[in-house]
């Protein structure tokens, strides 16, 4: 099964079948954004995979209702924001996952995305990984790797 | 120093005037992560409780325009104090703010000749600029730079303990640095100031009579989305030949009990003040902000 994910990820790194189909680019670790922690100390704070994918859907889903940013989410693809957010989070938690969404510049090109709305999802995020039983101290360390992220997530 | 008023003056301007980022779009309020206005420092100005950070009051972000008001209470072994005041963040880079403190000499006062529950009182109005850097996001920390303009209502008194003014303008700049990856924030300010304990015992002495240079900090640690718990101090100057003047320090809890309202317990210990010294006790503060 692995094998042939990973063949379809080689083949197809741009939208596995069931999501919307993106505009091609070149699958690449880099583009999540932020070296990975070292160690398997954050993997664990945050559940392992299962723990970050409950995370991970939570989140999404806390998203695309939320009466503030709901909006922006709007119409999006929510089963690839799943799977790319999941391997994001995994890659930077070192939790043994590779990331093949897009940068983050190109994935929010255009949303109009500002500083309140920024705020409003880390307050979102919180929650979800609140709900999943992660330390707050734990919690600030993954958003200090997100953080310098909002430059290119954000509306110049 | 005489200089340095207007430059402070046209930096400001300069800041409010020039095109920003966001000019274009529609105001948009609040949006703040908790706690990340800060509390209101004695003086008025968002920051801890003795000293100001590098940010500006309200909930806005750069697209918006926000408000605060603050009451504090102090409660020291003597004296009590009170102050109130409100302050406005424009796109969360310039505020204003205003604020007037109270201080009451209880029994002191009949000891000073002053009078029993002799009252000194003095109005401060603020001004921060917020230059460069962001508190939570960008690796540059949040750095401002501002003025206070403070005026003592016992002009007569405060010179006959000794002070030149009734009048000063204090001249600050401040450094602020969240750090996610350990939930620890600090905090460094520098100022200018011929302040005698604020201001609220007027301005320079006979041991100094001009501006000299303190530097203050703050260090918290972030409990949870809404509880921080720290530690400040606030290097004093030392000009009244009557009285000395002590560093002052505090250890403190703030709670953002809503969006809009935070409220901070703190020990303080003051120091000597007016003569009378170990005056320790407790600082209470409610801020409200939008
Ligand atoms: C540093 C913070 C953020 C990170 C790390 C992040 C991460 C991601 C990732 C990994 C993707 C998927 C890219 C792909 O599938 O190729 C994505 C897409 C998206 N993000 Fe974010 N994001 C952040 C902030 C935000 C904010 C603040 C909003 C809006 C409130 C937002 C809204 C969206 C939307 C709507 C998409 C889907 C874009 C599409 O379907 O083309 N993101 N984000």
């Amino acid at each position: 099964m692995s094998i042939i994910l990973s063949l379809l990820l080689l083949q197809a790194p741009y939208a596995l079948p069931g999501e919307t189909a993106v505009d091609p680019y070149v699958a690449d670790n880099r583009h999540a954004g932020a070296a990975p922690f070292e160690g398997d100390g954050m993997a664990k704070a945050f559940g392992g995979q299962d723990g970050i994918r409950r995370i991970v859907d939570r989140f999404v889903a806390i998203n695309f209702a939320d009466p503030v940013i709901g909006e922006i989410f709007a119409n999006h693809d929510q089963v690839r924001l799943k799977r790319t957010l999941f391997e994001q989070f995994c890659f930077i938690l070192n939790a043994g996952c590779s990331y093949t969404g897009r940068d983050m510049a190109s994935a929010h090109k255009d949303l109009g995305v500002q500083k309140a709305d920024m705020n409003r999802l880390v307050e979102t995020l919180q929650r979800a990984m609140g709900e999943e039983g992660v330390s707050f101290q734990a919690q600030n360390r993954f958003l200090s790797k997100l953080a310098p992220m909002r430059r290119d997530v954000i509306e110049k | 120093m005489t200089y340095l008023r207007p430059l402070l003056l046209a930096a400001l301007m300069l800041a409010a005037l020039s095109p920003q980022q966001g000019m274009a779009r529609p105001i948009r309020n609040g949006g703040k992560l908790l706690l990340t206005n800060g509390i209101t420092s004695l003086e008025g100005a968002s920051g801890g409780g003795l000293t100001p950070w590098a940010v500006i009051a309200g909930n806005e972000t750069s697209d918006g325009i926000g408000l605060s008001a603050h009451g504090t209470l102090v409660e020291v072994k003597d004296y009590d104090y009170q102050s109130a005041g409100v302050a406005i963040g424009i796109r969360d880079r310039i505020e204003l703010s205003y604020t007037h403190q109270d201080f009451n000499t209880n029994e002191i006062g009949a000891a000073l000749g002053l009078g029993k529950d002799f009252a000194f009182s003095q109005d401060i109005f603020g001004a921060k600029v917020r230059l460069a850097g962001d508190l939570v996001y960008d690796r540059l920390p949040a750095i401002a730079v501002g003025v206070q303009y403070k005026n003592n209502n016992q002009g007569a008194i405060v010179r006959a303990v000794g002070a030149k003014s009734d009048k000063g303008v204090d001249y600050y700049a401040s450094v602020s640095k969240l750090f996610l990856s350990r939930s620890i924030l600090l905090s460094g300010t520098a100022r200018l100031t011929k302040a005698n304990q604020m201001g609220l015992l007027g301005f320079g002495g006979g041991k100094q009579a001009g501006h000299t240079l303190q530097f203050e900090g703050s260090a918290a640690w972030q409990l949870s989305r809404r509880i921080a718990i720290g530690g400040e101090y606030r290097r004093k100057p030392d000009n009244l030949n009557i009285a000395r003047e002590d560093d002052w320090f505090d250890a403190f809890a703030a709670v953002a009990i809503s969006r809009n309202v935070t409220a901070t317990i703190a020990y303080a210990d003051l120091g000597s003040i007016a003569t009378v010294k170990k005056q320790r006790g407790v600082l209470f503060q409610l801020q409200t902000a939008f």
